[in-house]
């Protein structure tokens, strides 16, 4: 029999009061794979992971976690997974390695403290208690807090949220030398570049529901070009033709999107002199044009019509 | 290693982990070092000066000027008791009712005049030992001569009174808020939750508090009964042993209130709140700085009845009568009372998430 998979879970609800968090979600996470659930905050991804860790009772649904589930062997399981919740503050007065040791100590079996604090560069700050640390330096130790017990899977609830590049930097590579070890990741984040960067797979949320589901590539692809092309334009009496646009070489799709004009396109080279002459023509006059590489960003656009971070 | 035996190794490191890591909390936030150790030996220094045994003064009393002023003045002076000085009508009058002087005596055609406050005790003693010094000074005989003993042991002055009850004071305040406060910030900042969602033994973590209650005992006496001792010479006439015993139960009575008052709430001011409100009755009514005799007898049994009471009547009678177990079996009852219908409760009632 083959290994069960980090995750499985099936027709998920969890219900508040009046809010429904999480509206049935089926969702499986391979082992070895680093899951991203992307989304909005109040998306319903905090929730689902909470669910997943086993500190929150779904509604309804069904949850395996390593194929066991948390009402049978929550032992079993608090032994083989770790997490690192959203926002924890741990003892302001404990320093690092007392923290770890700590946490270490909870467990059967783990890695060595001092290892652990290596993996997450904190040799330095050992002896730092942890109200003296920087926000990045707290995060980490967050992480080290759950790398110490040497987990089969990892929760991390927006690991780098807050942080600044240099240190989301080094997280992620916390993160890749778990993976690399054999670990499994399930991460939620509303930074599209985290996701693309560590994520084998995403799942983008909205309202409580799964909209898509694939690799980075797999999505951006779906959007049908690799190149956005942003184009502002200065007043006119009359919109662009979008469908008209749109059927130009290599333009995938046309767009208007907060007052701008928004094309997916396959190769620049090619679209954008069609481009402009149609617009030429049409008597618009283009004030700015810039172009990037298609994102997931891109991509939760296309789905919602909304900005991630609204 | 068998796994058994790894299992229970690891469960003796969490909890050894655990304590040392309450012991770290306390001995490293300033504040909770002064409330354990600073704030006691202040109280009793403060309260040791206010309230020291004096040499018994005498008691001032005016003399009205008149004809018959000069021979009072010579027979009062005579007293050790008594400090008679010469006043005018209305500076006398003003004197006793400032308290000045405790007692006026004035010349009338009728014979002498004695003014004084009947609700004021020590009105009503100088006018006693004034009127002895006058009936003598004139003539008067005693009928025998008693003879005096005079008892000023260590052991009935208000400074021994008042350090067993600001043991059992400290042990009240640290019980509930190092362990009802220290709670809900944990539950708060999310580490309980944190710590919950590790394979950690959720009787480890509370085990660990009751620990380092015990623990920090040792920490907690010493210091005040030491200072108490050479401060004010005040000494545990009973068994030592019993007076920390008693302590212990107290101790964790009051952690398993804390515990109780923290059991649900995720909101450190609210449990602030509570802590007041469950202590402010104990400060007043169960005799840390005076007796709790002074209340009326219809609320006695109530007051006898809360487990700050009890403690402080069980370290009384140990440091102050030397009683054995026997004598504070009572006390120690209500207290194993409080402390185990707390503990229960608060387990039934705990939020861990």
């Amino acid at each position: 029999m083959s290994e069960p998979d980090a995750v499985s879970c099936r027709g998920l609800v969890k219900e508040y009061d009046e809010v429904v968090a999480v509206d049935g979600l089926d969702l499986t996470v391979r082992r070895g794979e680093c899951f991203g659930l992307l989304g909005p905050n109040g998306a319903g991804k905090t929730t689902t992971v909470e669910i997943l860790e086993g500190l929150l009772e779904p509604t309804s649904g069904e949850v395996l976690v390593l194929g066991k589930t948390w009402e049978r062997d929550e032992h079993w399981l608090r032994e083989r997974i770790s997490l690192s919740l959203q926002q924890t503050y741990l003892p302001d007065k404990l320093t690092v390695r007392e923290t770890i040791r700590l946490f270490r100590s909870f467990f059967a079996r783990g890695r060595d403290v001092e290892d652990t604090i290596r993996m997450v560069a904190l040799e330095e700050k050992a002896k730092a208690k942890y109200e003296t640390l920087s926000g990045g330096q707290r995060q980490r130790l967050a992480v080290a807090c759950a790398l110490v017990s040497d987990p089969d899977l990892l929760f991390l609830d927006e690991p780098t949220t807050g942080l600044d590049p240099q240190s989301r930097r080094m997280l992620w590579e916390v993160i890749v030398a778990y993976k690399r070890g054999g670990g499994s990741v399930v991460l939620t984040t509303h930074y599209m570049d985290e996701a693309e960067r560590l994520c084998d797979r995403v799942g983008v949320m909205d309202h409580g529901k799964l909209i898509a589901l694939g690799t980075p590539e797999e999505l951006i692809r779906s959007l049908g070009g690799q190149e956005i092309v942003e184009l502002s334009l200065a007043e006119a009496e009359h919109a662009p033709d979008l469908a008209a646009l749109g059927s130009l070489p290599a333009v995938h799709s046309a767009k208007m999107q907060a007052g701008r004009l928004v094309l997916a396109v396959e190769e620049l080279h090619v679209a954008l002199p069609g481009v402009l002459a149609a617009l030429a023509a049409a008597g618009l006059v283009l004030e700015n044009l810039s172009t990037h590489r298609a994102t997931l960003e891109d991509v939760f656009v296309n789905l919602t019509g909304r900005q991630l971070r609204e | 290693m068998s796994e058994t035996q790894s299992i229970r190794a690891a469960r003796f490191a969490s909890i050894r982990e655990l304590v040392l890591f309450r012991l770290k909390l306390f001995y490293r936030e300033p504040g909770t070092m002064f409330w354990t150790f600073g704030f006691p030996m202040a109280m009793s220094i403060v309260l040791g000066i206010a309230f020291r045994t004096q040499d018994p003064e005498a008691f001032p009393c005016a003399v009205e000027r008149g004809p018959d002023a000069a021979r009072v003045m010579a027979i009062l002076e005579r007293s050790t008791d008594l400090k008679p000085a010469l006043m005018s009508t209305e500076e006398a009058s003003q004197a006793l009712r400032v308290g000045k002087v405790a007692v006026v005596v004035s010349s009338a055609p009728e014979g002498r005049v004695y003014r004084f406050d009947p609700t004021r005790p020590e009105s009503r003693l100088a006018r006693a030992l004034l009127d002895d010094a006058m009936q003598r000074g004139e003539g008067r005989a005693d009928v025998f001569t008693p003879k005096s003993e005079l008892v000023t042991e260590p052991g009935s002055r208000y400074i021994d009174f008042l350090i067993p009850g600001l043991v059992g004071l400290g042990l009240m305040s640290t019980g509930f808020w190092g362990i009802g406060f220290g709670l809900a910030e944990m539950r708060t900042k999310r580490l309980l939750k944190r710590l919950i969602a590790t394979p950690m033994r959720r009787s480890d973590f509370l085990l660990s508090f009751v620990l380092v209650r015990a623990l920090l005992l040792f920490v907690e006496l010493p210091p005040l009964l030491i200072f108490a001792r050479l401060a004010f010479s005040v000494k545990v006439h009973g068994s030592y042993g019993l007076f920390v015993g008693a302590s212990m139960v107290g101790a964790l009575t009051f952690a398993a209130m804390g515990l109780l008052l923290a059991s649900r709430s995720s909101n450190p001011q609210m449990v602030s709140g509570m802590i007041n409100l469950v202590s402010f009755p104990m400060y007043l009514t169960s005799g840390v700085f005076f007796s709790s005799s002074r209340y009326p007898a219809a609320i006695q049994p109530i007051i006898h009845a809360l487990p700050l009471t009890a403690l402080i009547d069980a370290q009384r009678a140990i440091m102050l009568d030397g009683a054995g177990l026997a004598q504070i079996a009572r006390p120690l009852l209500v207290m194993v009372a409080w402390g185990t219908g707390s503990f229960l409760l608060a387990i039934k009632l705990f939020k861990w998430r």
